[in-house]
């Protein structure tokens, strides 16, 4: 399927991915190809074949609802660019 | 001297240390000094030396005690950068994590260093495993150690673990961790002459390996010979509480699986294997393989997988479907990397657009599209349900036979320079190793061959799942039978 520089613009908005304008159309050249070389699987006959999102849903094991770990707000800030008061810090969100 | 260090198994290894041959600080140095011998092939993003001696160090200690060797002891490892290391820089070879030092350790390399492994560095990949030649990682790309006689042309690794691949191929490693989505440890494995396994989906607990795509992501090992990876295995294979897709299954000794017997074993060539592109040598190995277990005593049946063209474009949905939320986690705030914005939103999407490379930036758009609202049922569902199809296949194959035989790759390594430069051509390297992945079996990738210019061949099999001591059981068989070192060294003292 041939996919618009205008629907690239709006996924990559989607994506929270910057795109410079100059790499919009090899995008748009490539990621065509690929959506039309995939668009082979509608060939392949599904009716009644339920979706399959894992290998072995059926077999994943429970653990009790206990907490194992936390108190380390240290560790997991230790590589934010900015933090303050044990949180992450980012550019005003709220007016 | 060293030099003979380098070309010993982990079983040779292990004598000498208890005949006190040698320490385990001299089989870490003669490491350390290949690695830096052979720094131009780019196979380390991060040399280690002083945890590696350190650990040796240990080693030596517990020697010189008296105490058990344990299954890794003083086995110099080579560690994909995609496994987060404690306080040692791990980057999945991405800019935007070039930065990152995690402040926890991967379930695999505790497991490894619990057993006595030592770390000699972290190893260059495609960059967040998308890939397969190691053209992607931020750090540049890596050098096969092959050549061809009288050529002065490099030779790409294959990818992704292709810097796990080069490392033990040119014996700065002994055995290396890779990981494996589509064909990231067959493949650099087939490329540079090592035995790679991807274990059944769940086998290796995936807590602290950098997500691609999680429903296809396994770790598992690359190394010399089969045996070395059947230790390695073991040691990284068991139910992790921190991941709830790690399987319950026993661990069974796999190196007691490599019964040197094929006797009675059905295995089976999917005749849909026999690709376009497959070079005429693969072709002929692949018989040749076929042949070697036949006078065995294995039975050989042709059986049929009808939906195996389908495997390559289901995953490539399903892969960028499952990597573009992944991957939503690099947002300038928790990594280290940031651009900043005026507004949160820009701050994200320039940290982002500087960070990422084009082909992460090309799959994160792709899966993000077959996710949107609109084209969800008719890429998305689409795939999951072609998934069933393909996996209900191979159950169906698996009632007729125990085992899979195949090529891991269709073609041999190709030079740079040489390498396909539209995507899907690229993708087709993977044509045979994705099933195996779509379906969550085992697979085992082991050199086989030589081409006629002296680049290596792999050979493939794929058991149900569970089943990896057939793998072995089998892989051991035609190891023997392919003599593949003797080959190499008949072809290098030639020239």
């Amino acid at each position: 399927m041939e996919i618009s520089k205008k629907t690239i613009e709006k996924i990559a908005h989607l994506a929270r991915l910057k795109i410079n304008e100059a790499d919009l159309e090899p995008m748009q050249e490539r990621l065509s190809s690929i959506l039309t070389w995939v668009e082979q699987l509608s060939e392949v006959p599904t009716d009644n074949i339920e979706p399959m999102f894992s290998v072995h849903l059926d077999h994943m094991p429970c653990r009790s609802d206990k907490v194992t770990d936390g108190g380390c707000a240290d560790d997991v800030l230790s590589n934010a660019p900015e933090s303050a008061l044990e949180m992450y810090s980012v550019p005003k969100v709220v007016e | 001297m060293s030099k003979d260090l380098l070309s010993l198994d982990i079983a040779s290894i292990h004598e000498g240390f208890r005949k006190k041959t040698f320490s385990a600080q001299e089989v870490t140095a003669a490491y350390l000094s290949k690695m830096e011998e052979t720094r131009e092939l780019n196979a380390y993003v991060l040399e280690t030396p002083e945890v590696a001696l350190e650990a040796a160090k240990k080693t030596d200690v517990r020697l010189s005690k008296g105490e058990d060797l344990r299954d890794m002891e003083g086995v110099p490892v080579g560690v994909k950068d995609l496994f987060c290391t404690k306080g040692t820089r791990t980057t999945a070879a991405s800019h935007i994590l070039k930065d990152f030092v995690p402040p926890y350790e991967s379930t695999v390399t505790q497991k490894l260093w619990n057993s006595g492994a030592i770390m000699l560095g972290k190893t260059n990949m495609d960059e967040f495993a998308m890939g397969s030649a190691n053209l992607t990682s931020a750090f540049g790309k890596t050098l096969s150690p092959w050549q061809i006689k009288d050529d002065d042309r490099r030779f790409v690794p294959g990818g992704s673990s292709g810097g796990s691949a080069a490392a033990v191929a040119a014996q700065s490693a002994l055995v290396a961790t890779a990981s494996d989505t589509g064909g990231s440890i067959r493949q650099p494995a087939a490329f540079c002459g090592l035995v790679g396994v991807k274990p059944t989906y769940g086998r290796c607990s995936r807590y602290g390996m950098v997500a691609f795509a999680s429903s296809l992501d396994q770790a598992g090992p690359l190394a010399r010979s089969v045996r070395d990876a059947a230790i390695m295995l073991r040691v990284t294979s068991g139910h992790d509480p921190k991941d709830a897709t790690s399987l319950t299954h026993s661990v069974p000794d796999f190196e007691k699986e490599m019964t040197g017997s094929v006797k009675g074993l059905r295995v089976g060539i999917p005749k849909e294997y026999q690709v376009g592109g497959l070079t005429s040598e693969t072709s002929a190995l692949w018989e040749e393989g076929a042949s070697w277990l036949q006078s065995a005593g294995a039975e050989i049946v042709e059986v049929s997988l009808p939906s195996t063209q389908y495997a390559l474009p289901t995953y490539y949905i399903l892969a960028p479907a499952e990597a573009s939320s992944n991957l939503a986690r690099y947002d300038g705030v928790r990594y280290g990397h940031r651009v900043d914005g005026e507004t949160l939103d820009e701050l994200y999407e320039r940290t982002r657009g500087e960070g990422f490379g084009d082909e992460v930036k090309r799959r994160i758009l792709i899966g993000t599209y077959v996710l949107s609202a609109g084209y969800y049922d008719a890429y998305y569902l689409k795939a999951q349900k072609v998934r069933r199809v393909i996996t209900r296949e191979f159950q169906n194959v698996f009632t007729k036979v125990d085992v899979l035989l195949s090529p891991t790759t269709p073609t041999p390594s190709f030079a740079f320079g040489e390498e396909p430069t539209d995507p899907v051509t690229m993708y087709m390297n993977d044509v045979l190793t994705v099933p195996a992945n779509i379906a969550g079996l085992p697979a085992l990738s082991l050199p086989a061959g030589l081409t006629e210019e002296g680049l290596p061949l792999g050979l493939q099999l794929i058991a149900p799942a569970f089943q990896e001591n057939i793998l072995f059981q089998t892989a051991g068989v035609m190891e023997e039978a392919a003599e593949f070192q003797k080959k190499v060294k008949a072809m290098r003292s030639s020239s």
